[in-house]
């Protein structure tokens, strides 16, 4: 499929998007700005910008517990999404979720989701309803490659397969789960050659590269969208920071050296490459939308913290719908 | 006893009922008509789980429903009790109206974080925004020697989450007018058949009605003794009422009907007036519902008690198989009678 300009310069801003916003609350969450836990996605970027890039606004995704990078790839908003870390009642979740359930579903993005493999029967589900209403939407499900060991999972990948959905299975393998090495939970090198056992298609895709996540995941869901049932990609990627916050201290579970080695495949990095060498961008237009992307992203945080924290009275709100909690 | 067998006979009409001017329908045969009605005026609700289609459930309880609505609609899904709860929540949030079923109530064991951690809390999670109108079916309930892994009532565990509801039916009217209310919730709701039930009959109207979630029932008046019962222990402490006004002893019985939300008001309301309160369920003592009731009345009702609040329930210990042991292991009217009798 031909890659235009247009194409190329939306899946760096999607990027960027993602990274400013990560990286401010990075910052945020080391000085104690923030509350809680914060997984952050820096380093990821180029798999949540391919596939959403690829998808229609109405398209489903479920997500991870690390999931800012998937809703602001699809299209989220910084003010609410900065005010829900905070906990403020602005956010997305009126400060009730916080970081790890952070959803929009005026986005079809049905949320974060702080257990691990949790999503995915809930893509099914999403997936099933396309099917039943026929509505040629699909439902993708985020999910890393810790979350191919549980077995939600594997109830969820037999069930889209043996029902025949709608459904993109998206592994973002980025090689640790938690501070655990992939070699040392599982006995496979790739996650795709679990796609196998479960009956449908899949590929291994650059997750570095957002141009190679974007045509992967055009090519599965033209398919898809014809009814061929679901496929897995498998997006090879790296995460930059720790699994919670930052960089934790006294933790020797990956050395400096492989993080930096990473580093250099940093997909902003090369996407930026691509798009000077193609001619399409020069550095100064490409300094520009980060300036923009950096401004927007100071006002959230104005924004966040401008913003009241919610009543207490509202803690019994929305226990239930039409009711009061008893 | 195989579970198919207890079902025979629940939809055929005896002649005695037949000439009766009220309509009578079986417990388990209320579901299937209940669900068949709510199918055709709604084109969103739909059916998923183990065996519910060409086979209708593994207690019956689905027989029909696929020739009539198709395999679209009425969904055999793999043995995957996590993945049948997300079918349902997924395809809920998208607007349909899911019920899914978890054939033993002991397999929610299985589901227990896509019911605990995700269906009951998203739409809190979400900041409101979203509607999960998701019934969960399951069948609960000792007495078929099924052991303890397929006889176990737990819905004091589904009652302590905030975000679900729970309806536990104790006739075939009340499978009827919940599990109508239920599928209309936009709340994740758990509809708790109890298998030794499936046969039995009584009046149900023919056409759809609701029993609200939250109220309960009066089913017999009385002035000496409060008797709260929960699903099938209801039939038993009807029976103890019955032995024990031979005796003297008037029993006000109440059927809670929902155990979440819990029509408490009902329950302090009589107990104003017997001033004595025995509660009879299935499940364990321990942490039973009947723990909560207890707790409740005595912030509410403390000035009216005249005696300490007595439970009737399961000891504590895994369901055992063998009949003699079962029965001695579930209450009955026998043990009602004396629980009762300890208050006076």
């Amino acid at each position: 499929m031909e890659i235009t300009d247009e194409i190329l310069i939306d899946l760096y801003k999607r990027m960027v998007r993602v990274r400013l916003f990560e990286e401010e609350a990075g910052r945020l969450a080391e000085s104690a700005r923030l509350p809680g836990f914060l997984h952050l996605y820096v380093g990821e970027e180029a798999v949540a910008s391919g596939v959403c890039a690829a998808l229609e606004n109405q398209d489903q995704i479920t997500s991870t517990h690390r999931g800012h990078g998937h809703l602001l790839a699809k299209g989220g908003d910084f003010n609410r999404m900065m005010a829900e870390l905070m906990g403020k009642s602005t956010g997305y979740c009126n400060g009730k979720g916080g970081s790890m359930h952070i959803c929009d579903l005026d986005l079809a993005m049905l949320g974060a989701n702080g257990i691990v493999g949790a999503g995915v029967p809930i893509s099914v589900g999403a997936a099933f309803a396309n099917k039943l209403t026929n509505n040629g939407l699909i439902s993708v499900a985020f999910f890393g490659d810790g979350a191919t060991n549980i077995g939600a999972f594997h109830e969820a990948a037999n069930m889209a397969a043996a029902l025949s959905l709608p459904m993109l299975f998206v592994c973002e393998n980025n090689e640790y789960a938690e501070y655990s090495p992939r070699h040392k939970t599982m006995a496979i090198t790739d996650v795709i050659e679990r796609a196998a056992a479960y009956g449908f298609p899949g590929a291994i895709v650059d997750g570095m590269d957002a141009v190679a996540v974007f045509e992967a995941t055009s090519l599965a869901i033209e398919k898809i969208r014809n009814g061929e049932g679901p496929m897995m990609l498998e997006c090879k990627t790296y995460r930059f920071y720790d699994h919670v916050g930052v960089k934790g201290t006294a933790s020797n579970y990956r050395t400096d050296e492989e993080v930096e080695e990473m580093r250099k495949r940093d997909p902003l990095v090369v996407h930026e490459t691509r798009l000077i060498d193609s001619g399409v961008m020069d550095a100064e237009s490409i300094q520009a939308i980060k300036d923009e992307i950096q401004k927007e992203v100071d006002m959230s945080v104005e924004f966040a913290e401008n913003s009241p924290f919610p009543e207490l009275e509202d803690m019994l709100v929305d226990v239930y719908t039409n009711g009061e909690s008893s | 006893m195989s579970p198919d067998n207890i079902f025979e006979g629940a939809n055929e009409v005896s002649d005695d009922e037949a000439n009766s001017d009220e309509r009578k329908l079986g417990y388990g045969a209320a579901v299937v008509e209940t669900m068949a009605q709510i199918m055709r005026e709604d084109e969103s609700v739909f059916v998923a789980g183990e065996d519910v289609g060409a086979h209708g459930g593994v207690f019956g309880y689905f027989r029909g429903l696929q020739p009539e609505f198709g395999e679209d609609r009425v969904v055999d899904t793999p043995i995957a009790e996590q993945a049948i709860i997300g079918l349902g929540i997924g395809s809920a949030v998208q607007g349909l109206r899911p019920v899914v079923d978890l054939m033993f109530m002991d397999f929610i064991c299985v589901a227990m974080d896509q019911i605990v951690n995700q269906a009951a809390k998203l739409k809190y999670m979400f900041g409101g925004g979203a509607k999960l109108p998701l019934t969960i079916t399951t069948a609960g309930g000792a007495g078929l020697s099924a052991a303890a892994q397929h006889s176990q009532s737990l819905e004091a565990m589904l009652c302590h989450v905030p975000g679900l509801k729970v309806a536990m039916p104790s006739d075939a009217y009340e499978v009827k007018g919940l599990l109508t209310a239920c599928v209309r919730e936009d709340n994740p709701t758990v509809f708790i058949i109890n298998k030794r039930k499936l046969a039995d009959t009584c009046h149900v109207p023919e056409e759809l009605f609701e029993i609200p979630l939250g109220e309960g029932h009066i089913v017999r008046e009385g002035s000496d003794v409060t008797v709260v019962a929960i699903g099938r222990m209801v039939d038993e402490a009807k029976g103890a009422a019955e032995k024990l006004s031979d005796e003297g002893i008037d029993c006000e019985l109440i059927n809670p009907r929902t155990v979440q939300p819990l029509d408490i008001d009902l329950i302090v309301e009589s107990v104003s007036k017997t001033g004595h309160l025995v509660i009879v369920h299935e499940a364990v003592r321990f942490g039973g519902i009947g723990a909560e009731i207890a707790a409740q009345i005595q912030e509410q009702a403390f000035d009216y008690l005249d005696a300490p609040i007595e439970r009737v329930a399961a000891p504590f210990s895994p369901i055992p198989f063998s009949p003699v042991l079962e029965k001695q292991y579930i209450p009955d009217v026998e043990r009602i009678v004396a629980g009762i009798k300890n208050l006076f």
